[in-house]
């Protein structure tokens, strides 16, 4: 981030430096005011908030809704199945895109560059322009319901495919050249120099499918019904559905922000991958 | 012995006219299996008068003359342009204007990206949760802000104007990281010594804003503007956890529609040609953009 201090000095404007300021903390308060908001009424007794929220800022605040999530055990079921089906989806992804990504970049075969057009046109098919047929085909095959019906249809997004790629393309040849004059087969070649270079993309593109495939609602709301195969993206609207009607209104906020920590903590972990992408992304 | 060597490898080379294709194959069976053929068996199931209970007729279009006829869907349409309105230049708009004010501040301004971002891993559902609650005319954050200055409440989301403002808002207040860090990641691209030139011949902030930073960004600012278009394009979550899609309609995006059509009175022909419309409508708005931005890019200054 040192390019970002040179550029203060060489924007440097005494002027303009404090509305803008002024205007990155008044977008502060409006980003942080709803999360401090549900964390207070997380901290709430529920009988109290039933008499109204007015008294949120004041004490008494309790632990109480946090303690009773630990006793709903349904919590669990899906953070387990959000988990496995993120990381499947995640290394399925990372193995086919990065096959792929080095066949179209580097090796032969009939008609690769049409074959690499229809991939790209694939970005462009929106997910729910396809989904009445997958739906029909998935019950067909009696994948809804199963972890596999979960991960599949995050398979076949072109998206890694063309990042990798891309990548390939961008590494030198030279250092496979060497490999390939001593005989190792395309596949080592692959495994033992490509891989490896590669792996600042693979975080990349990694933690962004962990992240759309956490929080995808669109598909496990629609092929997962059973509850106990929910994911905890779909099983916490579940559980607001009768928001209107709640007693349990602190509970409910507990768990929004229980649910929020895992994704939290993947993002503090992985937060300088995701600024790389998005700079890759931008340009 | 080197060069004899190097003809071997040439000739290899030459003989694996298909090695590329044990590494490419397995995606393609993904991608041809879970993307092309749903979308080819969409177009047909488009064409035919389909339910659940597997009965299917053939009615070629007439699925799509219904569509154009039909007051809910040409309402959700509407909708969901609306609501594109609303949210993707405000999106680009707030999220050029943090990038800017961060790229400038030094110091917090880590703390601060992180803030603007950190909306943007939260799900759809987590987002509705907090926002219903700040929205809710009983006891919302808004509503108590309201009634400490003496105002009434203002029922959002169960107002047929307020309703889809107030999930644009929340859309916004979700959506606004990727605009800011495609932008920064822009703003650190531009070359120094324009800044330096700019310096050199005095020029004030607004208008090293206005000839330098602004022009140098230009490509990125359509990246976003297209991305937005095309994410907002497909609001479902929002409108189907917040409102239903109501109230009356008002808040029904295309999306919700399809759903409701498709997985809940299971007209699924009927279902899938709406997601015919949809993609076209998508795939017109992204190339309109782009075209549009190509001719203007062209004369330059």
């Amino acid at each position: 981030m040192t390019a970002g201090s040179q550029e203060d000095r060489a924007m440097g404007g005494g002027s303009a430096r404090w509305p803008s300021l002024a205007g990155l903390i008044v977008a502060a308060l409006i980003m942080a005011a709803p999360l401090v908001w549900t964390l207070a009424l997380s901290l709430k007794p529920n009988a109290e908030l039933l008499r109204g929220t007015q008294t949120v800022f004041q004490a008494p605040y309790t632990l109480r809704n946090y303690a009773d999530i630990l006793g709903h055990s349904a919590i669990f079921r899906w953070l387990l199945n959000s988990t496995i089906v993120s990381l499947g989806v995640t290394f399925g992804v990372l193995a086919l895109s990065s096959l792929a990504g080095y066949g179209f970049a580097r090796l032969q075969f009939p008609g690769r560059d049409l074959i690499f057009v229809i991939v790209l046109f694939g970005l462009a098919i929106p997910e729910q322009s396809v989904i009445i047929a997958r739906h029909q085909m998935f019950s067909a095959l009696h994948l809804h319901n199963t972890y596999a019906g979960l991960i599949l249809p995050g398979l076949a997004a072109p998206f890694g495919v063309f990042l990798m790629t891309q990548y390939f393309k961008a590494i030198p040849k030279e250092l496979e050249e060497a490999a390939w004059l001593d005989g190792a087969s395309h596949f080592r070649t692959f495994w033992r120099i490509l891989l490896p270079l590669s792996l600042p993309a693979q975080a990349t593109l990694g933690i962004f499918t962990f992240l759309s495939t956490w929080n995808d609602y669109w598909w496990p709301l629609i092929s997962a019904t059973n509850s106990d195969m929910f994911t905890l993206t779909v099983g916490v609207a579940s559980s607001q559905m009768n928001f209107a009607q709640t007693n349990g209104l602190g509970f409910l906020m507990a768990q929004a922000v229980f649910a929020s920590l895992p994704i939290l903590v993947v993002y503090a972990v992985f937060q300088r991958y995701i600024v790389l992408g998005a700079s890759r992304a931008a340009l | 012995m080197a060069r004899s060597r190097q003809i071997s490898a040439a000739a290899q080379r030459r003989s694996q006219a298909w090695s590329g294709l044990p590494f490419v194959a397995p995606y393609l069976v993904v991608f041809a299996a879970l993307l092309i053929y749903p979308l080819c068996a969409g177009v047909v199931l488009s064409l035919h008068k389909a339910d659940l209970f597997g009965g299917s007729q053939f009615i070629g279009l007439e699925n799509y003359v219904r569509l154009f006829r039909d007051q809910v869907f040409l309402r959700s349409v509407w909708n969901t342009c609306y609501f594109v309105i609303l949210t993707a230049p405000a999106l680009t708009l707030i999220g050029l204007g943090l990038a800017l004010a961060l790229n400038r501040a030094s110091g917090p301004s880590a703390l601060f990206r992180g803030l603007f971002f950190s909306s943007s891993v939260l799900s759809v559902t987590i987002v509705t949760l907090i926002w219903r609650m700040v929205l809710v005319p009983d006891g919302g954050l808004i509503a108590n802000l309201l009634a400490l200055a003496g105002l009434p409440a203002i029922p959002f989301l169960s107002d047929a104007r307020l309703a889809l403002p107030a999930i644009a808002i929340t859309t916004i207040w979700w959506c606004i990281g990727l605009p800011m860090m495609l932008f920064l990641a822009a703003l650190q691209q531009v070359p120094r010594d324009l800044y330096e030139a700019a310096a050199l011949d005095n020029a004030g902030p607004w208008r090293t804003l206005w000839s330098i930073t602004l022009p140098s960004i230009r490509r990125t600012a359509l990246v976003v503007v297209v991305i937005e278009v095309i994410m907002q394009f497909q609001l479902f979550g929002q409108a189907q956890i917040m409102t239903l899609g109501g109230p009356n309609n008002a808040s029904l995006p295309i999306v919700l529609y399809i759903y409701q059509v498709g997985f809940q009175r299971w007209d699924i022909g009927y279902a899938a040609a709406a997601s015919e419309v949809l993609f076209c409508i998508i795939l017109a708005a992204a190339m309109t953009q782009f075209l549009a931005s190509r001719r203007r890019e062209r004369p330059g200054p």
